[in-house]
């Protein structure tokens, strides 16, 4: 992904929104997902209440991130768990391939973890000769067709019926034009089953790394995760440092919030919490920081790094849900993934912090209360600072300070302005200007607001002396 | 300098100073409702089958009329003798791939959500409750707790290798969004509720 040219936000949300039928029903899904996560959270009368716990907790986990990690890296390691540190992407990827290198093992099933697409894991295996077969459902499907995730919590979000039946068909040999949900999971179950029996390794992500104790928690739902841990020699868990919470207690809050909030359901169906390796075999922490010091390092950003990755910021967002996961050209997607994306690669990712119109619902569902719209508004700032965003843009911001700043050239732009759009409106109305992509142009207005009030003050003050 | 030692350093210099004290959790939780309606509800609603039984007798009846005995049915109860194996503890894991039915007991249930905390010391084997095709899981209705503090409050600091909350059959919805039970894990989750 690196390697190839990356398409602006804006530029792939006008190639998504070509289909208008399509992006309308990718719109509803999402909006469907988060009425879900509301009627979900109003039935819990301590919803705020524990929206602000979850948060206060995160706080102080940024304020003690030191002395936790240490902590949980101790007791895992009193537990029985390998401990690893991977400074970068690059450091991770060369950690996993060590372990199973070791093991000797050629073909891994994996889970779900952002963190590993992060990475861009599975394309530095492939590259050594090992397989890795992506176990969610949703992933699985992508992996198939070659895409990226474009949901955190969803992955294929995006596809319809039809797109998995086709991909099915031609991968696993399924029914042609046969749709069924049923059916098709169904075909995947029975494929992914023979893999998660003969892997000898097995990867996953972490949703919670608890100090304390040294264990680390993994959420799913298909319970693709434990079928692979559980089956495996080798279980290789994969964690962003800031995964860690405090105490075990401090599960309670967040499991209680983390599925509510990502789908509507009271919890997930698999909570497992992994303490020890079973006798013989092995666990294996990787603890990544890839950049995320730095950003704990921004007063500004570094709430960020509360985040659970529930995904409701995504659902809720009607830039996300008009213009699909894939147009962010990051591995976290979204409201979310726009201000963790631009500390992972400012020049990279400096549209992101601009696909947003501020409304502000990303911070309001959010079940950690990141400032998620704030720090959107911030990136703009610092982006526009250190010269990441197009001249164009800065030129027709400068030019329009000059003009507002200066009544004399407000005037005379105002006065210029109608008269071209009066009698040349070409001159306006064309594919060069922007503003005009998705709309038609105002009438123009025999006068302005300044030349009406002038005259009208005037006679209303005529009036008056009468 | 080791990946460790800078990546700690990175952090230690750039962790915000100030104290953030970790907050109350005693006053969460205080939900009133009646747990064990509930706790069938949510169930009913996650796909989870909830059946209340008296003893094991009504166990063994239920499974009798609702399960194909001829298939392999294993469980770590010797209550369940006659319908169960009991002697796949200590197998290969992969063995298990042909298993209909598990039959397993819980610690405890939690109302809001369902599910069910197990460890491996009542697992037998900790891919038991995915590998298997159906799942069925006894809990008492007197170990039924209302959220997920009195969960933990109740777990402290117990000591398990692995431990997990079951909450419905295995589940997915990643096909536009239809779900589908049974994505990886049991296809179905009977808990029974005994007296």
């Amino acid at each position: 992904m690196s390697s190839e040219k990356i398409v602006e936000h804006s530029e792939a949300a006008t190639r998504f929104n070509k289909d208008v039928e399509r992006v309308n029903w990718h719109d509803e899904t999402l909006w469907f997902v988060r009425e879900k996560r509301d009627k979900s959270a109003h039935q819990i009368p301590d919803w705020e209440l524990l929206r602000e716990t979850a948060s206060q907790i995160k706080n102080n986990v940024l304020a003690n991130m030191h002395d936790y990690l240490s902590d949980f890296e101790a007791n895992a390691q009193k537990n029985g768990i390998i401990v690893h540190w991977a400074a970068d992407a690059k450091e991770h990827n060369e950690i996993v391939h060590s372990i199973l290198q070791k093991h000797e093992v050629k073909q891994m099933v994996k889970s779900k973890s952002m963190l590993t697409e992060e990475c861009h894991l599975n394309d530095y295996l492939a590259d050594k000769g090992i397989e890795v077969i992506d176990s969610d459902l949703g992933e699985y499907i992508v992996q198939l067709r070659k895409e990226p995730p474009s949901h955190i919590v969803l992955p294929a979000i995006h596809l319809k019926k039809e797109d998995v039946s086709e991909t099915f068909h031609e991968h696993l040999g399924t029914e042609k034009g046969n749709f069924d949900p049923q059916y098709l999971t169904e075909s995947a179950r029975r494929e992914l089953r023979d893999t998660f029996l003969t892997r000898k390794a097995a990867l996953t992500g972490v949703n919670f790394a608890i100090a304390e104790t040294g264990e680390f928690v993994v959420c799913t739902n298909e319970g693709n995760a434990d079928m692979g841990a559980h089956l495996a020699d080798v279980h290789i868990a994969c964690m962003g440092f800031e995964k860690l919470i405090p105490q075990r207690k401090h599960l309670g809050v967040f499991l209680r919030l983390l599925a509510r909030s990502a789908t509507g359901q009271p919890i997930t169906t698999f909570s497992s919490h992994f303490k020890k390796p079973r006798n013989g075999k092995e666990i294996h922490v990787v603890i990544v920081d890839n950049g995320r010091s730095t950003q704990l390092g921004r007063p500004d950003f570094r709430n960020s790094l509360k985040c659970i990755r529930c995904g409701a910021c995504m659902n809720t967002c009607p830039v996300y849900r008009r213009s699909g996961g894939h147009s962010y050209h990051n591995a976290v997607a979204g409201p979310i993934g726009s201000i963790l994306a631009p500390n992972l690669d400012m020049s990279k990712n400096a549209d992101l912090p601009f696909a947003s119109t501020l409304c502000g619902s990303c911070t309001n569902v959010c079940p950690v209360k990141i400032d998620i719209h704030d720090q959107l508004y911030k990136w703009r700032q610092v982006l526009v600072k250190e010269g990441h965003t197009p001249s164009s843009k800065t030129i027709a911001m400068k030019t329009m300070a000059t003009v507002l700043a200066n009544p004399t050239v407000f005037n005379l732009a105002g006065k210029s302005g109608r008269f071209v759009m009066k009698n040349i409106p070409g001159l306006v109305n064309n594919k060069m200007n922007k503003w005009y992509d998705q709309r038609e142009m105002p009438e123009v207005p025999e006068e302005s607001f300044r030349e009406w009030y002038k005259k009208n003050s005037r006679e209303s003050k005529a009036k008056k002396d009468e | 300098m080791s990946s460790k030692a800078e990546i700690l350093q990175k952090i230690k210099n750039s962790q915000p100073n100030g104290i953030a004290d970790l907050p109350n959790l005693n006053v969460l939780g205080s939900d009133q409702f009646d747990v064990l309606e509930m706790y069938k509800t949510v169930l009913k609603n996650i796909g989870g089958n909830p059946v209340e039984v008296a003893d094991y007798n009504e166990v063994l009846t239920y499974i009798r009329n609702n399960y194909p005995l001829e298939k392999r049915i294993i469980s770590t109860l010797p209550e369940l003798s006659e319908i169960a194996l009991l002697d796949w503890t200590n197998d290969d894991p992969h063995s298990l791939k042909d298993v209909e039915l598990t039959i397993i007991k819980a610690h405890f249930g939690v109302a809001e959500n369902s599910a069910l905390w197990v460890t491996d010391d009542i697992l037998g084997q900790r891919v038991a409750p995915f590998i298997t095709q159906y799942l069925a899981i006894i809990v008492n209705k007197k170990d039924l707790i209302p959220t997920m503090h009195q969960a933990y409050d109740r777990i402290g600091d117990q000591e398990y290798g692995f431990g997990t909350f079951i909450a419905g059959p295995s589940k997915t919805a990643d096909i536009e969004q239809s779900l589908v039970l049974g994505a990886h894990g049991a296809r179905g989750l009977v808990v029974f509720l005994m007296d």
